[in-house]
């Protein structure tokens, strides 16, 4: 069984934009770039817990809405001299199709 | 014995594959057939003979001798109807039955015709082959056409026509011109090339229905209402293979006719090559692959070893003119970085993108010199960490100096307006420089640039600094973001005078150094464009901040607060009820007065936004835009209606200020006051804008502020009508739209540019008055709308979350 788990199309995530994946664990943001990568990240600024899925998203990073951290969607570590670091997921597009990694969903019940 | 080989379709890969056999001597007795009444010509070439620069004959690869000295069996104009695998033989259209031993498809693919309404309209047309090139070849400057498809070859046709002096125009569904090939940086620069050229681009556009008139085309009618008139439509949206025959004879087929590394389909004795295959999954459209193939076809059926192997591919094109590049891969993974280059000055721009100190894609445009290098780069995988520093600028330049953070300025033309108050260009500034004018000073006294509202000192600045060189030393001057060196000032001087319409376009001109801006300057720039072009540029959600994309204020927790319009601070029972309603229907915790005057629902689930909306709206309430840098609230006291203090009707007056003003975007956010008499129940003299009524008539003053700094307000003017006094405050409204920096409340912009420069504008100069009046309608005319009642009717699924994997994570 694959252990991807197809979520939805590309396109119903704007560029530069996010929508967010719920879980029993609380929400998944998933990220669509301006050059049509994905990137899935716990919904939570390391800071306040801000919904990074409101943010702006520019270039691989999002800036929180809450108070401007601003969060790289590669490794969930806070940029700039804000520490901290958001649980990444991996995420992959196949035939317009955004896909999230099952076990690692798991993982995330169980931590 | 010679064998029979026979071949389906004259294209360019099974032309190819029989010159490869013929070359090698190989002995088989070949019957072409081609649907096409020709044989094999180069249809790349096509678009040259539509501009006029070749003709038909130039661009044939096989004539009648090289057939007959081959002895190939031409078939031309014939179709093959039937296909017998376990016979081997194939039934041409006439009823001939051909016995072969190995038999080529080339089918090739066909033009994919988007099927809208009007599609079999005579006057529709694909661009495919010389029929449909000479049908726009007879076109000349009294007619009009639409392409729809930005991609090469919508895009070639396009530039084909406007040759020959046609109107044209591109209508292309995505953001951006030939989004397979180029990021949105080189689709505005091939944009503005194509503009330059006459050409009418329109992007983000959706097709609807092509309109007719006895059974011909007359004009293409886009979803938003806009008509645009054609003698000819030509659909230029993509090509798909053309399996139906090989469909037909049983063969395994998915987007193509299936083949292996030798070519050979599911069945042994067939083989195929061009467009019409699909190979490990991909299909092929450029001319690269479709030869190398050709190849592997020709020692296939020579029973040779041959073994086809997709390559890395790049696009190196001349679109129009216009050089352009670009390889690999520029989307898609983890891990990538990117460095930019732009050159305004000559229209360059540069992109790599890099992984693990590889380059993996690039894309060129303007400048397409050193592809080569960088293709090479992209193959061989090399480590570039030694010469990432210098590696933009190419194999010459290697340890080379970066980019002038001057080179904007410098790029501009002579006639390019710098002073917008006082219409001063750049070459009357560098000539007042080469009179003697050698700061900033000199430059107001003897040219007046600069000398009225100030916003364009650092172009000024600038000016004296390319022009002088090190004589010039520079005030410090803060920028707008890391993303570039230019001021607020100096970008929103480039977007009125360069007519820069888009994101793209300001981040190309304005040389940008990151690839998409980030949360400062994009907020900025998508007011300074929507201010300055409401009609062209196309507000970006993505570029606003939360509370101005979902429309409500987003909270600590994540949830947001709604607040409905309460015209003037007037509601009723009824409106009251409805609010209650909602409050206890989306259980909302907390329901508060706000100093505006009206009812804010705080802790909203953001996935009730759209029902909420839709129940405030069906009880006939709209968006308060409590959210927004953009008119907020008309506070008002209720004047003559109740007060016996009361001059004027200040209640009546406050809602038209809202009905009139409500939707429009502001640098900051917008509060007004209307009091009834001087006593000021509405505190009107601490907000942006305050009107005071007195019995003879009605004093506007601005500049209030009642926040981290507190300000009285100062007096515009004093008018004798409520019309006036609407007038001035719209007027005074564009003013600082179109001139304020983002985040600047009226208060900050008024002591930038001063009280009297306002009023010269709003209160001594009438025809500029009327000026601001009707650009600040055509603005509204567009942005004066209820978000709630279109997000709740067409974007409400968008609230929602994408998928919920509540109970798949908990198995």
């Amino acid at each position: 069984m694959s252990n991807w788990i197809d979520i939805a199309a590309i396109d119903d995530i704007p560029q530069r934009g996010a929508r967010v994946v719920k879980t029993s664990e609380g929400c998944v943001a998933v990220f669509r770039t301006g050059d049509d990568e994905v990137f899935a990240l716990n919904n939570a600024c390391p800071h306040k817990a801000g919904p990074l899925a409101e943010g702006i998203v520019h270039g691989k990073s999002v800036t929180c809405p809450l108070h401007n951290w601003v969060i790289s969607l590669e490794t969930g570590e806070a940029q700039g001299s804000d520490e901290g670091r958001v649980a990444t997921y991996p995420a992959r597009v196949e035939n317009g199709r955004i896909l999230l990694d099952r076990s690692f969903l798991r993982a995330r019940v169980a931590a | 014995m010679t064998k029979k080989l026979v071949v389906i379709g004259a294209g360019m890969a099974s032309g190819r594959a029989l010159e490869h056999l013929f070359e090698a001597g190989a002995d088989y007795d070949v019957t072409l057939f081609n649907a096409e009444p020709r044989g094999n010509y180069n249809r790349i070439m096509l678009s040259p003979v539509l501009s006029g620069e070749k003709n038909y004959d130039d661009i044939v690869t096989h004539d009648a001798e090289w057939y007959e000295a081959n002895g190939v069996t031409c078939r031309f104009g014939e179709r093959v109807a039937q296909i017998d695998r376990t016979a081997k033989t194939v039934t041409a259209e006439n009823g001939d039955v051909l016995r072969y031993d190995k038999l080529l498809f080339g089918t090739g693919s066909n033009p994919f015709m988007i099927p809208l309404p009007g599609h079999d309209l005579e006057g529709v047309i694909a661009y495919r082959d010389l029929e449909d090139t000479e049908r726009m070849m007879a076109l000349g400057p009294d007619n009009r056409v639409v392409v729809i498809g930005g991609g090469l070859l919508g895009l070639e046709a396009a530039a084909g026509m406007a040759a020959r002096g046609v109107d044209v125009t591109v209508v292309h569904i995505m953001g951006h011109l030939m989004e397979r090939q180029l990021d949105e940086a080189a689709g505005y620069l091939l944009r503005k090339a194509l503009v330059d050229k006459g050409i009418t681009v329109k992007c983000s556009a959706n097709s609807k229905e092509i309109l007719g008139v006895d059974g011909h085309v007359k004009a293409l009618l886009l979803d938003d209402g806009t008509e645009l008139p054609c003698d000819l439509l030509v659909m230029a949206v993509g090509i798909r293979p053309n399996v139906k025959l090989a469909d037909k004879a049983g063969l395994a087929v998915g987007k193509g006719i299936h083949v292996d590394d030798q070519m050979i389909t599911s069945d042994p004795d067939i083989l195929a090559v061009g467009e019409c295959v699909e190979h490990d999954g991909a299909i092929f459209g450029l001319v690269a692959p479709l030869y190398d193939q050709a190849k592997v076809v020709a020692k296939t059926l020579m029973g040779e070893e041959g073994t086809f192997v997709q390559k890395e591919l790049s696009t190196k094109l001349k679109v129009t003119g216009c050089d352009l590049f670009s390889a690999g891969d520029f989307a898609d993974g983890e891990g990538r970085e990117d460095i930019v280059f732009r050159d305004p000055a000559r229209g360059v721009y540069r992109r790599l993108i890099v992984e693990n100190n590889v380059v993996i894609g690039a894309v060129m445009y303007g400048d397409t010199a050193d592809s080569n290098w960088f293709f090479g780069l992209i193959k061989d995988k090399t480590d570039i960490s030694e010469m990432r520093d210098t590696l933009i600028f190419g194999p010459a330049y290697q340890g080379g100096t970066p980019l002038d953070p001057l080179a904007a300025v410098a790029a501009l033309p002579r006639d390019a307006e710098i002073c917008g108050c006082n219409g001063i260009c750049k070459g009357q500034i560098e000539d007042a420089i080469a009179a003697g004018a050698t700061d900033l000073g000199a430059i107001k006294a003897t040219t007046k640039a600069s000398a009225s509202c100030g916003t364009c000192t650092g172009l000024v600045e600038q000016v004296l600094a390319v022009t002088l060189g090190d004589d010039f030393v520079m005030p410090a001057a803060q920028s707008i973001c890391g993303c570039t060196d230019m001021t607020h000032e100096d970008v929103r001087r480039m977007i009125k005078s360069q007519a820069l319409k888009s994101m793209p376009a300001v981040w190309q001109e304005c040389g940008w150094k990151t690839s998409c801006g980030c949360h400062v300057c994009r907020p900025a720039l998508n007011f300074y464009l929507l201010a300055d072009w409401p009609l062209d540029y196309q507000d970006d959600p993505q570029s606003r901040f939360i509370n101005e994309r979902k429309h409500a204020n987003i909270q600590k927790d994540g949830t947001y607060s709604v607040v409905p319009r309460m015209w003037g601070g007037i509601t009723t029972p009824t409106e009251l009820r409805a609010i209650a309603d909602a409050a206890d229907k989306y259980m909302v915790p907390t329901v508060k007065v706000t100093g505006g005057q009206r009812i804010d629902l705080l802790g909203v689930k953001g996935e009730d936004l759209p029902a909420i909306w839709k129940d405030l709206n069906d009880a006939g309430m709209v968006s308060g835009y409590a959210y927004s840098k953009g008119l907020r609230t008309v506070k008002t006291c209720v004047g003559t209606d109740h007060c016996r203090f009361g001059t004027q009707d200040s209640t009546g007056l406050g809602i038209k200020l809202e009905k009139t003003l409500h939707g429009s975007w502001t640098p900051h956010k917008l509060k007004l006051a209307v009091s009834g008499c001087p006593r000021n129940c509405a505190e009107a003299t601490c907000k942006d804008i305050g009107v005071i009524c007195v019995d003879s008539g009605f004093q506007v003053s601005i500049g209030g502020a009642a926040g981290m700094d507190v300000k009285e307000t100062e007096l515009l003017v004093q008018v004798p009508t409520e019309e006036e006094a609407i007038d001035v405050i719209k007027a005074v409204t564009q003013l600082y739209r179109e001139h304020a920096k983002y985040l600047d409340r009226i208060y900050k912009w008024m002591a930038k540019v001063g009280l009297d420069w306002i009023k010269e504008r709003i209160v001594d100069d009438l025809d500029e008055r009327d000026a601001l009046l009707e650009r600040f309608e055509v603005s509204q005319s567009i942005y004066r709308h209820d978000p709630w009642a279109k997000h709740a009717a067409d974007k409400a699924e968008t609230y929602q979350p994408l998928a919920n994997l509540s109970l798949e994570a908990a198995e």
